[in-house]
């Protein structure tokens, strides 16, 4: 389709200079510059770059602690996916029933989402707190373990992970609810004629046309939780205890800005830009509606 | 205001078995109730959704309870769930020793400007892409999506750098403008324009109205149901920003409330931590995006989909 155009020629590029140079100054100069820097060695304060190849990622590849906290990235993503995607599923297939109030359970479903994941944490470690919280309290009449989240990493990252998954339920509720919401009643109504029960009706009717919009989410979900995450983990357990809650991100950060290795601090940063590459190109890949220039 | 709205499409679509030709409304609700019996089913799915509402609002809830006890009633045990009379003495305390006015008025005018900002420059951008054919029309729009792939994790050491060299560390010029580039913004405006008539342009065109002209009054009326959606879910991602404001503020007058939140947890064994207190904070510092959510649900939903698509 031909549109309509104004002809005018350099009102564009004054309507674009925004936008373009807040691109280039905060996005591409700075992520030109992790990539160089990653390669460089540079003395924290001042002195010449000495260029020194991949030497930034081989000692991160050969970093035993680099490796867990790739480890602690992966565990924390799977977790917080995996129960907000799941869980959104399962409450928005629930909220979809034609039942009265869907409006009312949906704002009752949706408010967590404007909550800080780093507040949330909070929250939760008051919850989870050794001494005062009500979990560990109501845990201690069912066994003896020390559900300690100062003391054992596992508890720790449960923590994270239900904080933050806490704060992301709505979202993927949201989209769900929209996804069903476009499933044809037809559909659903040949399936109650043919006899099918509630359980196949999800199995066989539900899952497989609601499946674009839960791999966007999965998608979706894993990038938040990759980069997006950095509050939780330094507002809650500062990556403790030990390294058990360390995530990429939370390490980037301690060793550029605390421990001011700026060569491995940008090394991570271009790992952490593959990945977010890789997850993007899956997500446009698949997704239904692909963006066209 | 939504809520009715969306809750009598639900309600008539619950009825489209009954009778609805020539019979009057009365007579149609009526014979439906009739027809009603005790729908098992139905209650199983509300007790279950119930079920998810309090397992969602638990945690919120348990906030709240601390934060209304004193700090002796916090640590008995076994936990009290239920909240006591300290409320007002704990706000006030809880306001008073963090800042709370400082930190409430900083993330208002972060998420403000994040919000107006990132709509701003992306809808002078998609008005560019769409109504003016000019070279290198495809470099900005791929340069705009490119940016999708850059977080600030992957570029936070040089973006640091950069607005030190601008002189903008703890300003609100650097809390806000390096989070403007919108990819999504961008996209949902263009593909907005792109659905709006040709004629209504040309129209505009034969009156001799100018570009600018056409945007400021033609276009931005017709966009208001898309600023809104947009502003709702900007304003959230502005005002639970971490990372950024963590890094580029040092002085106590330009944090913003969710990193000043991290403050009342002593970190050291020797302070007492007041929990109830701490737990006031939080409440303060979430009641704004919530509060957010909930009046402007309608526009939240809209926001949170199209945006992403």
């Amino acid at each position: 389709m031909k549109r309509t155009v104004f002809p005018n020629r350099w009102l564009p590029y004054l309507l674009v200079l925004p936008q373009v140079l807040v691109t280039i100054v905060f996005f591409f100069w700075p992520a030109g510059k992790s990539l160089y820097l990653s390669v460089f060695k540079s003395p924290p304060f001042g002195g010449r770059d000495v260029f020194i190849g991949l030497d930034n990622f081989v000692a991160l590849l050969t970093d035993r602690d680099y490796y867990d906290s790739v480890l602690n990235s992966f565990v924390f993503a799977a977790g917080v996916t995996g129960i907000s995607v799941v869980g959104g599923l399962v409450v928005a297939v629930l909220a979809n029933q034609k039942i009265r109030g869907l409006a009312v359970y949906r704002t009752a479903l949706l408010w967590p989402y404007g909550i800080a994941p780093a507040v949330a944490g909070i929250i939760f470690l008051f919850i989870f707190h050794p001494a005062y919280g009500i979990l560990p309290y109501f845990l201690s009449f069912v066994t003896a373990y020390e559900f300690n989240w100062l003391l054992k990493g596992w508890v720790a990252m449960a923590l994270v992970i239900l904080a933050t998954s806490w704060t992301h339920l709505g979202y993927n509720i949201a989209f769900f609810l929209a996804g069903l919401q476009a499933i044809p009643t037809s559909v659903m109504e040949a399936a109650n004629v043919d006899g099918a029960g509630p359980v196949r009706k999800f199995t066989a009717i539900i899952v497989p046309l609601i499946s674009p919009v839960t791999f966007y989410l999965v998608v979706v979900n894993m990038v938040f939780a990759f980069f997006n995450s950095f509050g939780v983990i330094h507002a809650v357990t500062h990556g403790g205890p030990g390294n058990a809650t360390e995530i990429m991100v939370f390490k980037l950060w301690k060793d550029g800005f605390v421990g001011l290795n700026l060569g491995s601090s940008a090394a991570q940063s271009v790992i952490l830009m593959a990945v977010v590459i890789g997850l993007t190109m899956l997500q446009f890949r698949f997704a239904e509606k692909k963006v066209t220039y | 205001m939504s809520d009715a709205r969306t809750t009598t499409t639900v309600v008539t679509g619950g009825a489209v078995a009954a009778p609805r030709m020539a019979t009057p409304r009365v007579a149609t609700v009526e014979l439906e109730r009739q027809r009603r019996r005790p729908d098992w089913g139905n209650l199983l799915v509300h007790l279950a959704l119930a079920a998810c509402v309090a397992v969602l609002a638990f945690p919120l809830y348990y906030a709240f309870v601390i934060s209304t006890q004193a700090i002796d009633e916090v640590i008995q045990k076994p936990p009290r769930l239920l909240p006591s009379t300290h409320l007002v003495e704990n706000y006030l305390e809880a306001w008073r020793r963090s800042g709370m006015a400082r930190l409430l008025v900083n993330s208002a005018i972060v998420a403000i400007g994040v919000a107006v900002g990132k709509i701003a420059i992306s809808m002078l951008s998609a008005f560019a892409i769409v109504y003016f054919r000019f070279r290198g029309a495809g470099l900005v729009f791929w340069s705009i999506f490119l940016t999708l792939m850059l977080p600030i994790p992957v570029r936070i050491l040089p973006t640091y750098e950069v607005v030190g060299n601008l002189g903008w560390l703890n300003t609100y010029a650097g809390l806000t403008v390096p989070l403007m580039a919108s990819a999504t913004a961008t996209f949902l405006f263009r593909q907005f324009y792109l659905t709006i008539p040709n004629e209504l342009a040309e129209a505009a065109q034969l009156d001799g109205a100018g570009p600018l002209r056409f945007l400021w009054s033609f276009l931005l009326p017709l966009s208001w149901a898309n600023i809104a959606a947009l502003f709702v879910v900007l304003f959230i991602y502005g005002w639970n920003e971490y990372f950024w404001p963590l890094l580029i503020t040092t002085s106590e007058e330009m944090r913003t409330v969710v990193i000043g939140l991290e403050r009342l947890i002593p970190r050291s064994g020797t302070e007492l931590p007041t929990w109830n207190l701490i737990m006031a904070g939080a409440m303060m510092a979430l009641l704004p995006p919530v509060a957010v959510i909930l009046f402007m649900q309608r526009w939240f939903v809209k926001g949170l989909i199209e945006s992403e698509k």
